[in-house]
């Protein structure tokens, strides 16, 4: 029996392969990526508050992973996740009300988006080295 | 007349998924108000990384500090349910891969929050 003409191949939309990166797909694709690594991230957050809810062996246990060279080059990439994906969401805020739609605006918004992003995670970083270590 | 829709269905506006703009609506208020908090956290984070337990311990049991992450936890876990409902959505087109990946994307959030949550509380009576 011949297949039904509905599961023929189909032709189907062009994907993102065939266009040339611009700077505001880039970001675009990079905010999801963010949005997504963060979903996962938040186990961290939560093993962190749960581990100060169980005593000092288990905080330690955790302090001594997240502190490791591996768990702070997750940390390190967790902020930057964190920060662009902040960031990009104030862009979608402000596009949101009509502004910042024209093309070489939300070029420059993209290119301001990866330079806020990676400029204020290594603050928060240097801060973090700087007045670290409890109140 | 080209418009089918009843006048109910069309001052409704909820549209064929029957939940018109509210999946958007929740992901910018969620996202508001995600700013503030997020931010209140990063400085949270920056102070008491490297701290001693007693110090964390100390910090989180502040009613102020519990209270501002308890909504930091409420308002990202919901934002990124959301989120990673349109990715599910938007690459797995198997049926039943589809709504398992949408099952436990509910669960995975809920079970974060509690969790966190309970661990607040239980900082915050000194248990």
């Amino acid at each position: 029996m011949s297949k039904s003409p509905a599961t023929h191949a189909r032709p189907i939309s062009p994907h993102l392969q065939v266009y040339r990166l611009i700077p505001t797909m880039l970001m675009s694709i990079v905010h999801r990526i963010t949005g997504a690594a963060l979903y996962f991230g938040t186990v961290l957050l939560v093993i962190w508050i749960g581990a100060a809810a169980a005593g000092p062996e288990a905080f330690d246990a955790v302090s001594r992973l997240f502190g490791s060279f591996l768990g702070r080059l997750v940390l390190f990439g967790y902020t930057w996740a964190l920060l662009h994906h902040m960031l990009g969401g104030i862009r979608h805020l402000i596009w949101d009300t009509g502004r910042g739609l024209g093309k070489e605006t939300a070029t420059r918004m993209a290119w301001a988006t990866l330079a806020g992003s990676i400029s204020l995670t290594l603050l928060v970083w240097i801060a973090g080295y700087a007045f670290g270590g409890g109140a | 007349m080209s418009d089918m829709r009843t006048p109910l269905n069309r001052v409704r506006g909820l549209g064929s998924a029957k939940e018109g703009t509210e999946h958007f609506w929740r992901q910018r208020l969620t996202a508001i108000s995600n700013l503030p908090l997020v931010i209140f956290f990063i400085g949270f984070v920056v102070l008491y990384n490297g701290a001693s337990y007693e110090e964390v311990r100390g910090a989180l049991a502040n009613p102020f500090v519990a209270l501002v992450i308890a909504l930091t936890l409420i308002s990202i876990l919901y934002h990124m349910r959301i989120g990673m409902q349109v990715i599910i959505e938007d690459y797995v087109h198997g049926e039943g891969a589809k709504i398992a990946l949408l099952v436990l994307n509910t669960f995975f959030p809920i079970i974060l929050g509690v969790s966190a949550l309970y661990a607040l509380i239980k900082i915050a009576l000194g248990g």
